[in-house]
């Protein structure tokens, strides 16, 4: 048996990355970030809040939270319905208690179902990251542009109507996309996207239609990944929050500014025995001098007028 | 009749059984009780990589833009980190390096390479398998493992590590043939062992598989701290027993995951305790297998095998 011969050909091999979409860069080389206020830290707390279709396809994969028991899955369908009806106020309420304006990374159809959860998200000064149209909407390179397309746009503009607000952010289901979805959503108005796990810093991506930002989002912090994939505590969470915290706020100190980036689930934080552990968190980043919090779109604005 | 023309087998056959009691003592340069090496696996996952019959690189169609982009993220942000606190525990690494990477990023091989660092070779990229490739395909891996080492650092490959992990049964050989000293794709012991190859000489280094911080995170979802702790217990253990005969750990990492912010504190404090104890060896895995021979080790152990193997056989005869 053998490989054809191009297994042993490396047509990206090169300088740099093996595609277009960005150039590699050192993240302790850059020219220091100066957050306008004088902030160490910007802090960007994004909340996913997500719809599970009963039928929700599982090809070509299926986006993680996914409904996971024969059909119909009552369990998993109602456990994530309960972070919209219930879960998701208890979070804004302890970030309005903290005065803290933030992003919530909000499924399209949401906008449709819950019109009154967008309009509290809202009306608690935050603002609307549009987070695909539903988690069985992934989005891969199986689909054809014009199918990804019109996913895109629907879920903006159903999020959009309902909110009032630009709605320029982006976050796909389970952070997908397939090779055309940057172009896409920019062509769509999109400015920033959170899907990439690769910088603790905003950076410039590449895009058919001129730049978008990838803003940074921790992917072993997320509440979710550490409560359903590690199967960690919540005090094990709170304690790489903190831990990243430091090592972020320490470095801040030499490299210049840095984001620290806090993913919640309203299906997870927002569990009564959970919800304390994120005051927890809040409380300790908070107590720190310098830590400027900031929706994700207003975080990704200052960085590009500080480039 | 594929399975009748290439029938799976029930053992490696790459190594020889030995007891750990009683062994040959090994004795480490400046009788040093334990040979501590540190092995980043500084790597490139491929964007859109070809298929495997055998694995396919990415569970999610390509582009599995969050993946790619974890394991890019040792390659903007976590490698400094991992080396900073290595500089600081005055640990030199020995890179599992997929030897593109010497094209994509010279300038993370230019600051291992002026730290005197170590090169082994990891395969090409961590996206390419030798799964199906015959044996001169794999040999070809081999040879471009090998140019494009000496090329990038100057540097004459020593260690190897299968991309991934992947191997075929004639993988041992052609390394071994092709001059590599060690290999860490087995995990049967914490002493290095010579393996039975063809030609040449090959030993087994002790790599690890419960230090390696991607089966800690990826695998046994462990917390960093956590980490750091059993990092100073594997530690704490191979350094009472090397009091009676030289022991080996490694701490194979990947900068992608303990070079995350809320992970490396756990794991400088773990490296800098090892680095204050007495009687340690910090090394390189070409360091260590050079003691080893010439240390005498190598030679004894071979005949300790054999002199197992024979006992064993006569036993065996008896009953």
């Amino acid at each position: 048996m053998s490989m054809p011969d191009n297994y042993l050909e490396y047509p990206a091999r090169r300088y740099g990355m093996d595609h277009d979409r960005y150039e590699w860069s050192d993240l302790f080389k850059r020219k220091p970030i100066a957050w306008s206020n004088g902030a160490r830290i910007a802090l960007s707390i994004v909340t996913h809040v997500q719809h599970f279709p009963l039928d929700m396809p599982s090809k070509p994969f299926k986006a993680p939270g996914a409904l996971s028991m024969p059909y119909p899955d009552f369990r998993y369908y109602t456990n994530r319905d309960y972070g919209n009806r219930v879960g998701i106020y208890r979070v804004l309420r302890l970030l309005a208690e903290k005065q803290l304006k933030t992003s919530f990374a909000i499924n399209g159809i949401i906008a449709d179902r819950y019109p009154a959860l967008v309009q509290a998200v809202v009306e608690g000064g935050h603002e609307i990251v549009a987070h695909g149209l539903d988690m069985g909407k992934v989005h891969h390179s199986g689909l054809s542009e014009d199918e990804e397309n019109r996913i895109i746009a629907e879920a903006l503009r159903l999020l959009r109507e309902t909110s009032g607000q630009k709605v320029e952010g982006w976050l796909s289901p389970g952070r997908a996309q397939g090779f055309n979805t940057p172009d896409l959503l920019a062509k769509n108005g999109v400015t920033y996207s959170l899907d990439w796990a690769n910088d603790d810093l905003p950076y410039e991506m590449r895009t058919k239609v001129g730049p978008i930002v990838a803003m940074p989002m921790a992917y072993e912090t997320d509440d979710r990944v550490v409560a359903d994939e590690y199967f960690q505590s919540e005090a094990d969470w709170v304690q790489q929050v903190k831990d990243r915290f430091d090592v972020l706020y320490r470095e801040s100190a030499e490299y210049g500014g840095r984001v620290m980036s806090l993913p919640l689930h309203s299906w997870v934080s927002g569990m009564p025995y959970r919800v304390e552990y994120l005051r927890e968190a809040l409380d300790y980043i908070l107590s720190h001098e310098g830590v400027w919090n900031a929706p994700a779109g207003e975080i990704c604005a200052a960085f590009r007028s500080a480039g | 009749m594929a399975a009748e023309a290439n029938p799976m087998r029930s053992d490696l056959g790459l190594y020889d059984y030995l007891p750990w009691p009683n062994r040959p003592k090994i004795v480490w340069p400046g009788n040093k009780k334990i040979a501590v090496w540190i092995a980043p696996n500084i790597e490139f996952y491929e964007y859109d990589p070809p298929n495997n019959p055998t694995r396919t690189p990415w569970a999610r169609p390509n582009p599995d833009v969050l993946q790619y982009s974890h394991r890019d993220y040792g390659n903007r942000a976590g490698w400094q980190r991992m080396m900073a606190a290595m500089d600081r525990a005055g640990f030199r690494g020995s890179v599992s390096l997929n030897v593109a990477l010497c094209d994509h990023h010279p300038e993370i091989i230019k600051a291992c390479a002026d730290r005197g660092w170590e090169f082994f070779s990891h395969g090409i990229y961590n996206t390419r398998y030798v799964y199906n490739l015959d044996i001169e395909q794999e040999r070809a891996i081999i040879r471009d493992a090998f140019e494009t080492v000496r090329k990038h650092t100057g540097q004459e490959l020593a260690g190897w590590l299968s991309p991934a992990l992947s191997n075929n049964f004639w993988t041992m050989d052609i390394l071994a043939e092709a001059g590599i000293q060690y290999t860490c794709d087995m995990f049967h012991d914490d002493q290095p062992m010579p393996v039975k190859v063809k030609s040449g000489k090959l030993i087994s280094m002790p790599y690890s598989l419960e230090m390696n911080d991607v089966i800690v995170y990826n695998t046994q979802k462990v917390t960093p701290r956590h980490y750091g702790e059993i990092i100073k217990r594997q530690f704490d253990q191979l350094y009472k027993e090397g009091d009676e005969s030289g022991t080996v750990m490694c701490i194979p990492l990947h900068p992608y995951l303990v070079g995350q912010p809320h992970r490396i504190d756990a794991f400088a404090e773990a490296i800098e305790y090892i680095a204050s104890h007495d009687g340690v060896w910090q090394t390189t895995g070409r360091e260590i297998a050079e003691a080893y021979h010439a240390s005498g080790a190598y030679d004894a152990m071979n005949a300790a095998m054999s002199a197992h193997n024979a006992a064993n056989a006569t036993e065996k005869g008896i009953r």
